[in-house]
This record gives structure tokens, C-alpha cells and sequence, in this order.
């Protein structure tokens, strides 16, 4: 049994109190580990959206010779080029600028955004007008039948 | 504090009266109180489903040519995403597992005798609907298993007569499987089911609150005898906290699973595709698709598998309103009952045994 302490309003810890708080304790300990978990799941990845990592583009004979074409990449649009000499460019068609689409224009061979004017080659590097950075190219696979 | 919190709301609810009688249950303690348990872990197991479901619902995309996709997201770009989505099949399958066992408990142990009749009912409704929760998210990762599991198991809902085929339109949106199923079966899963299963949980734990737990027919009588051998656990705090535990550690064998042995995805579905070799349902099924492979295409004059169907949907009703066939007092009929119900477990078990071991 305990013996009086000076302060009236301390109670001697009882063997009851001592466990319980172990008990509730690691019942909080516990919880707080799951918290963890779901908390953490909560947060969004940094890529968005698997919308798809590989996407048909265009079908051969699709594109006439010096032209682009827009494509659905996942939730982005894509910008695909066809040259005179029969090689394919691919490349995002979001301006680095302020997010306007790009298009390819035949007769300077350039890909323009009509946003601000500015303009990109044909390897998405930014060559005139506002655009801060070249634009992102996109992976072509070979074309299969 | 909280004794503080809870004195606040008494003062503007009255909260003291509607409580009062939760200070004064009580359970029974004999040698099968432990079965006590299940009924409460599946509830657990329902929380956990839940709650991990809301989760999934945050990424998961519900159309055909994205679910695949979304899932595979999910379990790998997301953090902790696969052991939620772990969690979610594996407590899946527990919870079907336990509902299965508490079931079977309140067979065995005659709890479902007067007054008990409508929790029985209520009980085996939430066993089917909880079937259902199984068949409508087994669909939803969109892998070939999946496809031709609810290819199979609609086909088989087609077969009752009359109204088989209109079922079977309604359960799939259409004459076959597509994504408009998906989208059905992701509205039942997360919608529908979830609401009818609510209602009928709490309907089915105000019975209990209500009329206590039953004990026993042999116990009964020999507490009736000799009343001096009652023995009762008070339910706050004792058996609550034994209760808690037996979730807790429910919990940590959750986790465990789920961390050791995590979902596999599969192969994002291909209509044209083959069905693969072997393919059976999950294991709650299997003893119904077992034992309907096992029946002659024809018997008499009858379709084989309509014969099934309609076999499986007899067993079901009485099963539903066994409480009704059964008497209060031990009889001949209860012993006839109980015989039947041993060979129920028996065939089921033996059937799903069979129906891994046949493919």
C-alpha cells in the first residue's frame, strides 16, 4: 500500500495505471506506424500520370512530305515531323514560353509557336523569340508494320 | 479529457441513457466463447477494406483502357501503393474467410434459434453481398484471369431459367463482357454494395446489441439447471479489450501477408486472347464451379448446368430461412439439420480441395 505524500492531489501509480499506459501506448505507437504509410500514399508522385508510355503516333503514309501532325502522349500533346528527306521528328508540342501548342511550318522548315512568335529547329532547340529552353524530344520507335 | 469531452456532449445530447445499458452487457463465458470473435473481426476486416478502398479510389481509373494501367501506377510509382493495394485483396480474402466462419459458428452453435431468426437473415444477406464485393473487385485490375472469371461467373447467372439472361445483360451492360462491366462493376463495388452493406451491418449489430449473445443449446440447459455456473464477462472493458487485441493481432497477420506475399497484378486483358489453361475462379467459388463441372450435361430431360443453377439458388433460400425450419428445443429435426450442416461444410471444403487439385 503506498504511504502519504506531502501533495494530496498525487496518487501513488498503481500497477493497473503502469500497464495501462503500456497498453495504450503501443496502441498509439501502433497506430502512428500505419499513419505513416497512408500519409505517405496521400501524396501524389512526381510523374502524374502513367497515361501511357508508348502511343501510336501516326500510320505510314499518314503525314505528306515537309507537314506535321498533332498526336495524343498521355494527357500532353506531341508534335510529329515529317522532312522532305523522310525523316521523322518527334517532340513535345508544348512551348517552353508560357504553354501555348506548337506547329511545324512547311515553308521555313522551323516549328513555330504563334503564341509570342517563337520559333524552334527541327531538333526542338529554341532559336528565336521568347522560348527559355529547347523544347523536350520525344523517342521514336522504328516503324513496324 | 475525454471523460471532460464526453461530459460536454451528456450535458447537450443526454448521451447517458442511450449508454447505460453498454455498461451493463455482458458476454457469455463457456467453452466456445471464442467463436465470439468472428463476427466482430470480420467487421474489422470490413473497416480495413474500407478504408484501404477509399485509398485506392484516389488513383485507381475505371475505364478499360486505363484500369490496368491505373493499378500498375498504383503498385509502383505510388508511395506504400503496393501494400495498400496488398492489404486490399489479401483483407478481401480473410474477410470472406471469416464472414464464412462466423457463419458457420452460428450454424454449429445453434445461435440462430427464436428470437435470433432475423440477425440469421440479415447475417447470410451480408454473406452474399460480401460474395459480391469479392466478384465486382476481383474485375477491377482488368487482367485476363479476372476477364474470364467474370466471363464464366455472368454466364453462369445467364442459366437461371426465366430471368438468367436478363440478369446476365444487366450484370455486364451488354451481351459481353466489356468495359462497359467494369464501369457496372466499379459503380456496384463502390457505390452500391457499400451502401446496402452499411445499412444491413448496422441492422445486423443492433439485433446483437439488442438481444445479446447466445449461448449454446447444451450450456443453455445446464445454466438452467444450475444457475450458479453462469459465467459472464463484462463487456466494457474486459471482453472489448480482448476483442481489440484479437483485431490487433488480426491486423499484424494482415500486414504480414500482404508484405510477404503481395498481389500479383497479371496481363492487362486481351479480349481476342485465349482463356488460360486451368483457370478457375477464386477460391470461394470454387466449390460451387467444382461441383456444377461435376453434373452431366444432361440429366432427364433437363439441362445440366440450369439443374446446377437452380440447385445452387434452392440451397441458398434455405439457407437464407433456415431459422424458419429449425426448432427452439433440441429434436429430431435440429439433429437432422445439424447432420446436414456438418455435410455442407464437409462438401464445400471438399469440393474446393478438389477443385484445385482437379486443375
Amino acid at each position: 500500500m503506498s504511504t502519504g505524500t506531502d501533495c494530496p492531489c498525487q496518487q501513488q501509480p498503481t500497477r493497473r495505471g503502469f500497464v495501462g499506459l503500456f497498453l495504450g501506448g503501443g496502441m498509439l505507437a501502433t497506430f502512428a506506424s500505419f499513419l505513416y504509410p497512408v500519409m505517405r500514399f496521400f501524396v501524389p508522385p512526381t510523374v502524374a500520370d502513367l497515361g501511357g508510355d508508348e502511343v501510336v503516333a501516326a500510320k505510314v503514309g499518314d503525314l505528306k512530305e515537309n507537314s506535321g501532325k498533332i498526336f495524343k502522349f498521355g494527357s500532353r500533346p506531341g508534335l510529329l515531323i515529317l522532312e522532305a528527306s523522310g525523316t521523322y521528328h518527334a517532340m513535345s508540342a508544348t512551348c517552353t514560353h508560357l504553354g501555348c501548342t506548337v506547329q511545324y511550318k512547311g515553308d521555313t522548315h522551323q516549328v513555330w509557336c504563334p503564341c509570342h512568335n517563337g520559333t524552334y529547329d527541327l531538333n526542338g532547340r529554341n532559336v528565336s523569340g521568347p522560348p527559355p529552353e529547347a523544347i523536350g524530344c520525344i523517342r521514336r520507335a522504328p516503324a513496324r508494320r | 479529457m475525454i471523460a471532460a469531452l464526453i461530459h460536454w456532449l451528456d450535458e447537450r445530447l443526454h448521451l447517458e441513457g442511450l449508454l447505460a445499458p453498454f455498461k451493463h452487457k455482458t458476454v457469455p463465458q463457456h467453452k466456445m466463447s471464442y467463436w465470439y470473435f468472428f463476427g466482430g473481426i470480420t467487421l474489422f476486416l470490413f473497416m480495413v477494406q474500407v478504408l484501404t478502398g477509399i485509398l485506392l479510389l484516389l488513383y485507381y481509373h475505371p475505364g478499360a483502357n486505363e484500369a490496368f494501367e491505373s493499378v500498375q501506377y498504383i503498385v509502383t510509382q505510388v508511395q506504400f501503393g503496393w501494400l495498400i493495394r496488398s492489404i486490399h485483396s489479401w483483407s478481401a480474402n480473410l474477410m470472406i474467410f471469416t464472414a464464412f466462419a462466423h457463419m458457420f459458428s452460428v450454424l454449429f452453435l445453434k445461435a440462430y434459434r427464436k428470437p435470433r431468426e432475423l440477425t440469421w437473415v440479415t447475417g447470410v444477406l451480408l454473406l452474399f453481398l460480401v460474395m459480391g464485393f469479392g466478384f465486382s473487385g476481383y474485375l477491377l485490375p482488368w487482367n485476363t484471369l479476372a476477364f474470364f472469371a467474370t466471363t464464366v461467373g455472368t454466364q453462369m447467372a445467364g442459366q437461371v431459367p426465366f430471368i438468367g439472361h436478363a440478369m446476365m445483360i444487366f450484370l455486364r451492360g451488354g451481351p459481353e463482357v466489356t468495359g462497359a462491366t467494369l464501369t457496372r462493376f466499379f459503380g456496384f463495388h463502390v457505390a452500391v454494395l457499400p451502401g446496402i452493406v452499411t445499412v444491413l451491418i448496422g441492422v445486423h449489430l443492433f439485433f446483437v446489441q439488442r438481444q445479446g449473445m447466445s449461448v449454446p443449446p447444451k450450456v443453455e440447459a445446464e445454466w438452467k439447471k444450475d444457475p450458479s455456473l453462469v459465467k459472464e464477462m463484462k463487456f466494457f472493458p474486459n471482453f472489448a479489450l480482448r476483442e481489440l487485441m484479437a483485431w490487433y493481432v488480426g491486423m499484424g497477420m494482415l500486414g504480414g501477408l500482404a508484405a510477404m506475399f503481395p498481389w500479383n497484378l497479371g496481363v492487362k486483358v486481351d479480349p481476342f486472347a485465349s482463356a488460360p489453361a486451368g483457370i478457375k475462379p477464386e477460391w470461394y467459388f470454387l466449390f460451387m464451379y467444382q461441383a456444377l463441372k461435376l453434373i452431366p450435361s444432361k440429366v432427364l430431360i433437363f439441362d445440366g448446368e440450369v439443374l446446377g443453377i437452380v440447385g445452387c439458388g434452392i440451397a441458398a433460400t434455405v439457407w437464407l430461412l433456415l431459422p424458419f425450419f429449425d426448432t427452439e428445443k433440441p429434436s429430431r429435426r435440429s439433429h437432422v439439420i445439424t447432420g446436414l450442416s456438418v455435410f455442407a461444410l464437409v462438401f464445400m471444403i471438399g469440393m474446393t480441395i478438389y477443385g484445385y487439385l482437379a486443375n
